[in-house]
């Protein structure tokens, strides 16, 4: 090594995070997430919102149990637990005591889908003021890969061992499409993270969802299929592409709402 | 001189939490208390604050999380199927130490029960309700005034203690109407609230949770709500005591039953039996060592309930051994009469004499 080298990687380095540091509104913290897990890249994609938006300050979150519940080991915002299920409703609380600030709920599938649904549907159907974050990866993770409401059809999970059966266990449920049908939502849109083009129209759904609370327009909901390869028991690049091959078909990506209009 | 009207006990309450400054409040129908929800829907808009007819009582208590996180004061009102539903959001109120009012106009249980008056759900509230270590502060009105006024003092317990308060009532309070003083000054003083979200300006960002799972951070947390419940039993306690001076049968009864006992009191005292009466109004923490003390000094205790009898375990174990507890209640929404309480009144004199005797 001459001394050259030695001075000039500290220089490097300094570039590099002169183009690409972290959001001020993600803290910095080891990940806890398994490998190829979709939460983290979720996590920096609301962070980076935050910070665009300079929305950090007066931004409360709500992560409910599962998985989501640890967002608040990351994000650098004033951040609530709810019970399993109640995000929806303890984000209505948080808005509707204050109207002017910005409100979200980062849940995941067993929790939005299954026993979160009435407050999910009640909370969309008073078109409360909040963002909802939904991040589909189509089991329960933090429990162990349960069957979830979204999980596919022949999809194997720890409570459908044999493949999830239609005939005892119904068609996985498709929240955006569901949430359509209804008067009030003022943005409905699924995305996916099944690339890095998936990543950035992620990161452009979180900001209409974020910016409609900033111009007071009403319900947002984001839809995110994630991976999680952990119970989709394959690698993380496996999981990926099974995003894209899988879930994608079945839970087609794209705007169904905007502006208070259906798109379907 | 404040004005005196004439009001049923769920409005009272409603007009008590809206002289309580109360922030929001999140409702679901259930008899017997849908009086009060339709008050707050009245009235909560009028005064610029919140009202929500919630999907459902979990989602009620939840929407009073997410309004206390704020800072702001919030409350929900149901009945005992209704509360039964709200104990998981009890036990988070009282994880991440949450001020907020819960009322329960109690009516005749288990399952669908009735809707009569009731006082079945002492144990659901004094002992717990929800899972984990915790206890609610329980105040128990025994007339349309005290449903107003322990209202508002619910307000400033939470806020003080950081705690879910619980007013527990029943059907009868709730629906009979009384003459009451409404309250004329100012709502409780509001304590400066640091850890509410309000939205991280100019400070580090606040976090409300109850999950703990750093190896034993949980136990440390625990240790710190014990703390605090001891902080609450050695510096709350309300209860009314009548004729205990001299009394040689000491009633215990709250709520409906301390009206119904009080009547037996004076027919009895007209009788010459001297007749005492001890009324908790705070259930939780409970007059026990005042019990003791009258245990002493009586030749028997009745305690009287609407239930199959709950409160009187809490007796029992205040007293000890140094006086005889009697038991007289009645289930399932039905009501105990004053000549039911006579008879067991003279039932314990007798029996105190035929001990003297042998």
């Amino acid at each position: 090594m001459t001394k050259a080298t030695s001075r000039r990687a500290p220089r490097q380095t300094a570039m590099r995070y002169s183009l690409y540091h972290r959001p001020v509104a993600l803290k910095p913290t080891p990940t806890h997430f398994c490998p190829g897990c979709g939460h983290g890249i979720v996590h920096k994609l609301i962070a980076e919102t935050l910070d665009t938006l300079k929305i950090r300050e007066k931004t409360i979150g709500v992560a409910p149990v599962g998985c989501a519940v640890l967002a608040y080991n990351y994000l650098d915002c004033d951040i609530s637990e709810a019970a399993h299920g109640r995000a929806a409703a303890v984000a209505t609380g948080i808005k509707r005591c204050l109207p002017d600030r910005i409100v979200f709920a980062y849940q995941g599938d067993g929790d939005l889908a299954a026993i979160g649904m009435g407050e999910t549907l009640h909370a969309a159907n008073r078109g409360e003021h909040i963002a909802v974050i939904f991040v589909n990866n189509t089991v329960y993770g933090m429990t162990g890969g349960q069957m979830a409401p979204t999980t596919l059809i022949g999809q194997k999970t720890a409570t459908s061992p044999c493949g999830r059966d239609q005939v005892t266990t119904g068609a996985p449920i498709k929240i955006c499409e569901l949430l359509n049908t209804l008067e009030a939502p003022w943005h409905i849109e699924r995305v996916a993270l099944d690339g890095p083009a998936g990543v950035r129209r992620t990161r452009k759904a979180l900001a209409t969802a974020f910016q409609a609370q900033v111009d007071d327009k009403g319900y947002s909901f984001i839809e995110i299929l994630s991976p999680c390869p952990i119970h989709m028991h394959c690698s993380p690049v496996e999981a990926v592409r099974l995003v894209k091959e899988r879930m994608i078909p079945y839970f087609p990506p794209g705007l169904y709402r905007q502006n208070g209009q259906s798109m379907t | 001189m404040s004005k005196r009207v004439l009001m049923n006990g769920n409005d009272a309450v409603g007009e008590g939490a809206i002289r309580g400054g109360c922030d929001a409040y999140f409702g679901y129908p259930i008899t017997p208390q849908n009086e009060l929800t339709a008050y707050m829907a009245a009235h909560m808009p009028r005064h610029e604050r919140v009202f929500i007819q919630a999907e459902s009582e979990i989602a009620a208590i939840n929407m009073v999380f997410g309004a206390a996180v704020t800072g702001k004061r919030a409350m929900t009102s149901s009945s005992s199927p209704g509360i039964s539903l709200k104990q998981e959001g009890i036990s988070y109120l009282a994880a991440a130490e949450l001020p907020a009012v819960i009322v329960n106009v109690q009516r005749g249980g288990p399952g669908l029960g009735n809707i009569a008056p009731s006082q079945s759900d002492y144990f659901q509230a004094t002992k717990g309700g929800g899972h984990g270590d915790y206890r609610l502060i329980v105040l128990a009105p025994a007339s349309v005034q005290e449903m107003h006024d322990l209202t508002i003092e619910a307000f400033a317990l939470a806020d003080r203690f950081r705690s879910p308060v619980m007013v527990l009532t029943d059907g009868r309070l709730g629906q009979m109407m009384e003459p009451l003083k409404l309250h004329e000054g100012k709502p409780p003083a509001r304590p400066p609230k640091p850890w509410a979200l309000t939205g991280a300006v100019g400070r580090r960002s606040n976090m409300i949770r109850s999950l703990l799972l750093d190896d034993g951070v949980l136990e440390q947390h625990n240790l710190h709500l014990q703390r605090k419940f001891a902080l609450i039993k050695n510096s709350l306690l309300k209860f009314e005591e009548l004729n205990t001076r001299d009394c040689d049968v000491l009633i215990v009864a709250y709520g409906t039953s301390a009206r119904i006992a009080k009547g037996a009191m004076d027919k009895a005292r007209a009788k010459g039996m001297k007749v005492g009466l001890l009324r908790p109004v705070t259930l939780w923490p409970y007059p026990s060592a005042r019990i003791r003390q009258l245990a002493a000094q009586v030749k028997g205790i009745l305690v009287v309930e609407m239930s199959s009898g709950q409160m009187v375990e809490d007796v029992r174990l205040a007293a000890g051994d140094r006086a005889p507890v009697v038991f007289e209640g009645r289930l399932g929404g039905a009501v105990p009469e004053e000549n039911d309480v006579l008879a067991a009144l003279r039932g314990i004199l007798r029996r105190s004499r035929g001990r003297k005797l042998s």
